[in-house]
This record gives C-alpha cells, sequence and structure tokens, in this order.
C-alpha cells in the first residue's frame, strides 16, 4: 500500500530539570515535520526523564521531575512520560532506552490480548490517551507483519547530537546503533552547525538518511539552566514553563543555590563508566 | 523606609495575536524595576491598536481583544484595555499614554476618597501615611528594543511625542542578548537627554516568538503549542482567524501614522 504512511513514535531523553515549554515544542515541531514529508504519521511522543544516578549537577530527585513532567503534559493528547529509565538504580545509556522502548512497541498490545487478564478500565485508558487516533494500530500488531511496527526514533535538540563529540560520553558503537536502527530527529535553531557536524563524522554520514533534521524558526531557546537559575534570583519563570509546572516549582520550593550544588564535584555517570572501562 | 513609587506598564502594539513572548515582557520589565529598589509595579495593561492602523495582516480588535483577554486569564496583575482600539480612528501612543495616566490618577483620587471616609485607627501609623501624601503614579511604555528604533522611521513618530513620551512617562525597553539599545539611545537627542526614564531590561533566556511567524505557522496548518496560550489557540481555531484572506488585508496601504504626518508635513512630498 504505497498510501500507507510509517508511523513514527518519538522519544526524548534528558534531565527535565525542569521541564519547560522549549522541551514541549520540540514534539510539536517533529510531528509537524513529520506529516508535511506525507510519508510519515508520529503516533506518540515519549518524555524519558534520566534517572538520578546521571549525577549531574544541580539534578534534584526524578520523582519530581517526572511529576513536573506529568503535568506538563496532561493536556497533551499524544505525548507522555515514561518513568522506566528513571526508577533504574543504575544509570542507563540512551540506546538502552530506546531498546526498551522498541520492545515495549514490538510485543503485541496487552489490551487485545485474550491470553492476558487486562482490567477493565485499561482499554479505557488508552482511549483517553489516544482520542483521535482512527488507524487502528492495535489489530496490526496482533498480525505478524513487522512493518506496521512504529519507528522509534529519538529527538531531540543540536546540543545532544554535537555532543556525541565529547570524549568519553557516548561509546561509539551506541551512536552507530541509534542512528542505523533507530534514528534521530534533530530540532535546531537556523544558522546551526548541525549540518557540518554530520558532515565531519563518517558513521553520522553514512545513516544521514536516518537522521531527521527540523529547522526551528521561532527562536525559543527556554533552556533549563537559565530557568533555574532565574528562580534562585527570585525572578519569574512564568510563560516560559506551563502554568502548572511554575506552581508546583513554587510550592515545593524545588530550586536553590543548595539543589544547584548537587553533585557538584562528582563525575558524570557516563565519563566515569567509559574512562574506567 | 522610603515608600516605593507605584508603577503602572502599558504596552501599546498589534497583538495579532498576542503570545507568550509579550506576557514574558512584562515579567521581565516587573522583576527589573523592582530589582532598582525605588518601582513598585502595580498593574500591566495591553492596549491591542485601533483596526485603522492598517497594519498588513492586522485582524479584527474584536478578535484580539478576545485572545488577550483568554490569555491573561491566569495573570493576577495585566489586563487587557479596550479603549484605544474602541476610539474612532487609530491614536498617537502618546494620547493612549496621557488617557491611561489620568485613568490611574483617577483610581488614586478614589482610593484617596475612601480612605477620607474610614473612621482614623488609633495612633496614625507609617501605613496610612501614604494615604496623606500619596505618592504619584508613574506610567511607563513597555517595548522591545525595536521599538526604540522606529523613532527613526521617517513620519512615523512626531518630534513632540517622542520628548513627551520619554520625559513625561518612560520606557521600559526589553532587548535579547546580543542588541545593543543604548546604542540608539547614543543616536537620539531627545532619548539621550532622558535616558535616565529609559530603562533596559535584557533578555537573557531567547524567547523570541514574533507574531507574524505564528500567523504563518498557523496558516501552514503548524503547531503554535507551548507558544501562544492553549485558549489563545483554541479560539483562533474555532473562529478560524488567520487564513492566507487575512494574512493578506491592508496590503499595500499606508500606515495610518504614516498617512497622518505625511500630510502634516508637506515638505516630505
Amino acid at each position: 500500500d504505497p498510501d500507507k504512511k510509517t508511523e513514527v513514535v518519538l522519544l526524548a531523553c534528558g534531565s527535565f530539570n525542569p521541564i519547560t515549554n522549549m522541551h514541549l515544542r520540540l514534539f510539536e515541531l517533529a510531528k509537524d515535520y513529520f506529516h508535511e514529508t506525507g510519508k510519515y504519521k508520529v503516533i506518540k511522543g515519549i518524555i524519558s526523564p534520566v534517572g538520578d544516578a546521571y549525577k549531574k549537577k544541580g539534578l534534584i530527585s526524578a520523582n519530581h521531575r517526572v511529576t513536573m513532567a506529568k503535568l506538563a503534559t496532561e493536556d497533551s493528547g499524544w505525548v507522555e512520560v515514561d518513568d522506566w529509565e528513571s526508577s533504574q538504580s543504575e544509570w542507563l545509556e540512551t540506546l538502552k532506552v530506546l531498546r526498551y522502548h522498541h520492545q515495549k512497541l514490538l510485543s503485541p498490545d496487552p489490551t487485545n490480548s485474550l491470553q492476558n487478564a487486562i482490567p477493565l478500565t485499561k482499554p479505557g485508558r488508552k482511549r483517553k490517551q489516544e482520542p483521535n487516533r482512527h488507524d487502528p494500530v492495535k489489530k496490526k500488531n496482533q498480525s505478524p507483519d513487522i512493518k506496521s511496527v512504529p519507528q522509534l526514533k529519538l529527538l531531540c535538540g543540536s546540543d545532544i547530537l554535537e555532543s556525541f563529540g565529547i570524549p568519553n560520553l557516548w561509546k561509539q558503537e551506541d551512536i552507530t546503533e541509534i542512528v542505523e536502527n533507530h534514528g534521530l530527529v534533530c530540532i535546531s535553531r537556523a544558522g546551526n552547525n548541525v549540518q557540518k557536524f554530520i558532515y565531519e563524522s563518517d558513521v553520522l554520514w553514512r545513516h544521514k538518511n536516518n537522521i531527521h533534521l527540523v529547522e526551528e524558526w521561532i527562536t525559543n531557546d527556554i533552556s533549563s539552566t537559565k530557568i533555574r537559575r532565574a528562580l534562585r534570583r527570585g525572578q519569574s519563570i512564568r510563560y516560559l514553563v506551563p502554568d502548572v509546572v511554575q506552581a508546583y516549582i513554587e510550592k515545593n520550593n524545588l530550586y536553590s543555590p543548595e539543589s544547584e550544588d548537587r553533585n557538584a564535584g562528582v563525575v558524570l555517570a557516563p565519563l566515569q563508566k567509559y574512562t574506567s572501562d | 523606609m522610603k515608600s516605593r513609587i507605584p508603577l503602572v506598564l502599558l504596552a501599546c502594539g498589534s497583538f495579532n495575536p498576542i503570545t507568550n513572548m509579550h506576557m514574558r515582557l512584562f515579567e521581565l520589565a516587573r522583576d527589573h524595576l523592582h530589582q532598582t529598589g525605588r518601582y513598585q509595579v502595580v498593574e500591566g495593561i495591553i492596549s491591542p491598536v485601533n483596526d485603522e492602523y492598517g497594519k498588513k495582516g492586522l485582524v479584527s480588535a474584536r478578535h484580539r481583544i478576545a485572545m488577550a483577554k483568554l490569555a491573561l486569564e491566569t495573570s493576577d496583575w495585566i489586563r487587557v484595555d479596550p479603549w484605544e482600539s474602541e476610539q474612532q480612528t487609530w491614536t498617537e501612543t502618546v494620547k493612549v499614554l496621557r488617557h491611561h495616566y489620568n485613568e490611574s490618577l483617577r483610581s488614586l483620587q478614589f482610593k484617596k476618597e475612601i480612605m477620607k471616609n474610614k473612621r482614623p485607627t488609633e495612633g496614625s501609623t507609617v501605613d496610612s501615611l501614604p494615604y496623606q501624601h500619596p505618592v504619584l503614579p508613574e506610567l511607563k511604555l513597555l517595548c522591545g528594543a525595536d521599538f526604540l528604533q522606529t523613532f527613526k522611521t521617517p513620519n512615523l513618530w512626531k518630534e513632540e511625542h517622542i520628548k513627551e513620551i520619554v520625559e513625561k512617562f518612560g520606557l521600559v525597553c526589553i532587548s535579547r542578548a546580543g542588541s545593543d539599545p543604548a546604542q540608539y539611545i547614543n543616536e537620539s537627542t531627545h532619548l539621550t537627554k532622558f535616558q535616565h526614564n529609559i530603562f533596559l531590561v535584557k533578555e537573557w533566556i531567547q524567547n523570541e516568538i514574533s507574531a507574524t511567524q505564528i500567523r504563518h505557522a498557523l496558516c501552514r496548518g503548524l503547531s503554535v503549542k507551548y507558544l501562544v496560550p492553549d485558549s489563545v489557540i483554541s479560539y483562533i481555531a474555532h473562529h478560524n482567524i488567520y487564513t492566507e484572506e487575512s494574512e493578506r488585508k491592508n496590503e499595500g496601504d499606508l500606515l495610518q501614522p504614516l498617512k497622518l504626518h505625511k500630510t502634516v508635513n508637506p515638505l516630505n512630498d
């Protein structure tokens, strides 16, 4: 069927410390991009906050970060939060998170399986999350047709892509598997260096068809670091993060000079892992 | 403790449509002015321009006001004022400033009257002093750095208006990292003379959501979620406000101030 569109699921990994309007925007931009190609259909977005074991400076408890992300996506019909990564006791490579979610997509939809005893409330819940989907993806998953499994792609900003070059931050074979088996959707500002970066990397160049570059024309550089800085200085963060997130931060007094000092002097988990290997 | 001067921020513009960036300007301005220790920002006013302004793509004020109202529903200090949009013709910015300044004086007078009628509490406390010697509020025009630049556009502003705006009222000008509004101030005699009344606020968190880009995105069926409040997005969709047709409105027409000032200055023809 030449008109059949490839289904795509977007996965965003990161600290989300805290989640901002910019993070949420990435999903919207990626979705529009894929739809405009006419070949893809984005069916789901997943936000996977990193675990506390990542040991990034200023990283507050995963519980809060997951809660804020959930609050922020409550009214989204297609973006959801997954806390599997954050509930692991050790830091996990991004590739492992991709593999986990890919596996989840491969296994047959539990709500349609006659073998699993599923509580009656579950089908209803699923429908609420995806109200506009008319495609009977569930039915497709029952057939052994591999083509109908959605493609899982890593959604990120250009900073993540360029971080591939930082020594000991990523394993080379991980990068290869990410771009080869899954693919990247990289959102960047106009006038960025991403294309140059891809050109200069043999691995990325080889799989450039699987690296989708999306240009963000509406400058929206709301970094979490800046949000935390503003909060420490008693400055307003309204209209940069969803109101519910701002209220939650205020209520729980999440960000302070003390919280920013967390993990100060501690080596980032991947660097620790790969330097000792 | 020296009492702070009550300050009202007024933003004039098309708000076509209102975006998160517009509201952000108010938050930045308020933080900055509070940090000076001299001011207490008591109110923010958004004043959408009159339809007669004649700008390309400008949709009806009715919609622009409605959208701004929706966007500001959750704000406890910023509001929309329809006065400017309800006038018969386009109104110069200085006149809008004058109007809102008089209004703020009136509401201060109203408060004074209320205090006069109240029974005095035992002993005069420090708190009651402001009502005996009220600190006059100040009204400042809130804008972006590009706005400062427009002072140079021929026939767009009257000289005496620019002078009155910076002298009697004052500007709070938000600019991005990388742009240098101090330069524009330097280039203008009026602005230089009253630079103590021009507050430059730097926006370090880049958030340049131009309404023009929003309209383009909407015309193309692209998402503007998280750039514009959800309630505004719903409103736009419900009323189908931004289309290729709406974008062509006023196409080829001169802006009203340019029309007006051209007739006033025949030498420029």
